[in-house]
C-alpha cells in the first residue's frame, strides 16, 4: 500500500508500542493495588481515613489527566526546590518522564478501580461476612479469604474498562517526551512530512490494543464464572 | 501567590474559551448522536455497521491521535481541502479541536444512546403501536425521550470527561485553562503554582456541571418522584 509507506521507520514505531504497553502494565499494576488499599479505607472504621480516601477519589477524578501529569513532571522538582530552598538549601532536581508518567497515570486510575473495588465489595453477600466473623475470622482474614476471592469477579468488568481508558491516556505522556508510541509516531511524522500516515497507524495500533484486550476480558470474565450458575 | 492573582484573569479568559468548546462539542455531538444511535439499533446492515465502525473507531483509539489526524493530518491532503475551500477551517486549531472533540463525544454519546433505546421497556412501544403510532412519530414521543432518561446518569459522566478531555486542545495551542497555565508557566517557572490553580478551576467546572446536569435528571424524572399528588 503505497499509502502507508511508512520511510523505515516501522520499526521505530513499533518501539514505541512496546513502551506504550510497558508503561500501561505499571501503571494498571499501580492502579490495582492503589485501588485495593483504596476500597480498605472506603470501608474502614476510621471517619478520618474515609474521608482522606473519598477526597482522594472525588478530587482526582474532576481533573484532567494532563494538567496532572504537567502539575507531577514540572511542578513537583520546582516545588521541592523552592521548599528546600526556604531552609537554605539548593539543590536541582528533574523527574524521569516513565517514572513520572506511570505515577501519574497509576495515580488516576487507582481513584477509578477504588470505585470499581467499592461497587464488587457491596455485590459481595452480606451474609458470608458475618458467616466468616462468625467462624472466628479476624476482619484481614476475612476480606483475603473470602471478599477478595469473589470481589475479583465482579471487579473484572469495571477493571478491564478501566485498563481501557488507562491505556489510551498513556498517549499523554508523550506530552513530557517519554519516547513511547504517539511520540514516536510525531517525531516520524515530523521528519518524513507525511503527519497523517504515522498518526493513522498510531491509532491502528491503539485499536489493536483495544481488540485484544476485549478478547482477553472476554475470555477472563468466562473463566471467572466458571462453577456459577447462570440465570 | 502573586503569580497566581497576576495570572487570574488570563486563566479566567481560558475558561471561558474551555467551556465554549466543551459546549459546542456537546450540543453538536448530542444532535449528531440521537440519529446515529436509532440508526445503530437498526436491523438493517447498511445501517447499523458503518455507525458501528464509526463508534468502535472513535472509542478505540486516544482522543490526542484524533486531535492530531486532524490538525497535523489534515495538511497531507491539502491539496485536496483547498480544491474544495475547505482548508483555511483546517488551518485554524480551534476548528480541528472543535471537530475532534464533537467526533469523539458524539461516538461515545451514540453508544450510551443505543443503551438507552434498548433500555426502553417493550410494552411502552407496543402500547404506543397500538395507539397508532409507528416510524417517526413512534421514536420522537415515545423511545426518544424514555431512552434520555435512562442514558442520563451515563450521558452525565460522557459530558464531565469531555469538559476534562478540551484540556489536550491545549496541545494545538488553543488557549483554554491549560493552554494559558503551560503559557504563563514556561515564561515564569511558576509550574506548580498555576498547574494547581488550573486544577482548582477544572474542579470547580467539573463540579458546578454536575451540579447542573443532576438538577436536569432530577427535572426530567420529577414524574417518576415518589410522593408527588
Amino acid at each position: 500500500m503505497p499509502f502507508l509507506e511508512l520511510h523505515g521507520y516501522g520499526w521505530f514505531i513499533l518501539q514505541g508500542a512496546k513502551l506504550t504497553i510497558y508503561v500501561g502494565l505499571c501503571a494498571m499494576v499501580l492502579a490495582f493495588a492503589l485501588g485495593l488499599v483504596g476500597v480498605l479505607c472506603k470501608f474502614s472504621g476510621s471517619s478520618v481515613i474515609r474521608f482522606l480516601v473519598d477526597c482522594y477519589t472525588t478530587v482526582i477524578r474532576g481533573i484532567p489527566e494532563l494538567v496532572l501529569i504537567l502539575l507531577v513532571y514540572y511542578g513537583t522538582p520546582t516545588l521541592i526546590q523552592d521548599v528546600s530552598a526556604l531552609f537554605g538549601h539548593h539543590i536541582y532536581i528533574s523527574l524521569d518522564p516513565f517514572v513520572a508518567g506511570v505515577v501519574t497515570i497509576g495515580f488516576i486510575y487507582g481513584a477509578f478501580s477504588t470505585e470499581v473495588f467499592r461497587g464488587a465489595y457491596l455485590a459481595v453477600p452480606r451474609g458470608q461476612i458475618e458467616a466468616a466473623q462468625a467462624c472466628g475470622m479476624s476482619s484481614m482474614l476475612t476480606f483475603r479469604r473470602i471478599i477478595l476471592p469473589q470481589m475479583m469477579r465482579f471487579a473484572l468488568p469495571g477493571l478491564g474498562n478501566v485498563w481501557m481508558v488507562l491505556i489510551k491516556a498513556t498517549a499523554l505522556i508523550s506530552v513530557i517526551q517519554l519516547p513511547e508510541l504517539m511520540r514516536n509516531a510525531d517525531i516520524a511524522a515530523r521528519a518524513t512530512r507525511e503527519p497523517f500516515t504515522f498518526f493513522f497507524v498510531a491509532s491502528l495500533i491503539y485499536l489493536g490494543i483495544t481488540i485484544v484486550s476485549i478478547i482477553i476480558q472476554q475470555w477472563a470474565e468466562k473463566r471467572a464464572s466458571r462453577g456459577i450458575i447462570k440465570q | 501567590m502573586d503569580i497566581i492573582l497576576q495570572s487570574l484573569p488570563r486563566l479566567l479568559d481560558g475558561a471561558l474559551v474551555t467551556l465554549q468548546i466543551t459546549s459546542l462539542s456537546v450540543i453538536i455531538g448530542f444532535v449528531l448522536a440521537i440519529p446515529l444511535a436509532v440508526m445503530r439499533v437498526s436491523r438493517l446492515r447498511i445501517l447499523w455497521m458503518p455507525v458501528y465502525a464509526f463508534t468502535f473507531y472513535f472509542r478505540g483509539t486516544p482522543l490526542l491521535v484524533q486531535i492530531f489526524l486532524i490538525y497535523y493530518g489534515s495538511g497531507q491532503f491539502q491539496g485536496f481541502l483547498d480544491s474544495v475551500g475547505l482548508w483555511h477551517l483546517f488551518q485554524s486549531a480551534w476548528f480541528c479541536a472543535v471537530l475532534s472533540l464533537t467526533l469523539n463525544t458524539a461516538a461515545y454519546s451514540t453508544e450510551i444512546f443505543r443503551g438507552g433505546i434498548q433500555g426502553v421497556p417493550h410494552g411502552e412501544v407496543e402500547a404506543a403501536r397500538a395507539c397508532g403510532m409507528s416510524g417517526l412519530l413512534l421514536y420522537r414521543r415515545i423511545i426518544i425521550p424514555k431512552a434520555l432518561r435512562i442514558s442520563w446518569p451515563a450521558y452525565t459522566n460522557e459530558v464531565i470527561f469531555l469538559l476534562q478531555a478540551s484540556s489536550l486542545v491545549s496541545i494545538i495551542t488553543v488557549m483554554d485553562i491549560t493552554g494559558v497555565a503551560r503559557e504563563i508557566a514556561a515564561r515564569s517557572f511558576a509550574f506548580y503554582e498555576l498547574f494547581l490553580t488550573a486544577a482548582v478551576l477544572y474542579l470547580i467546572l467539573v463540579y458546578g456541571l454536575l451540579w447542573i446536569f443532576r438538577r436536569i435528571e432530577s427535572r426530567i424524572n420529577a414524574h417518576l418522584r415518589a410522593g408527588v399528588r
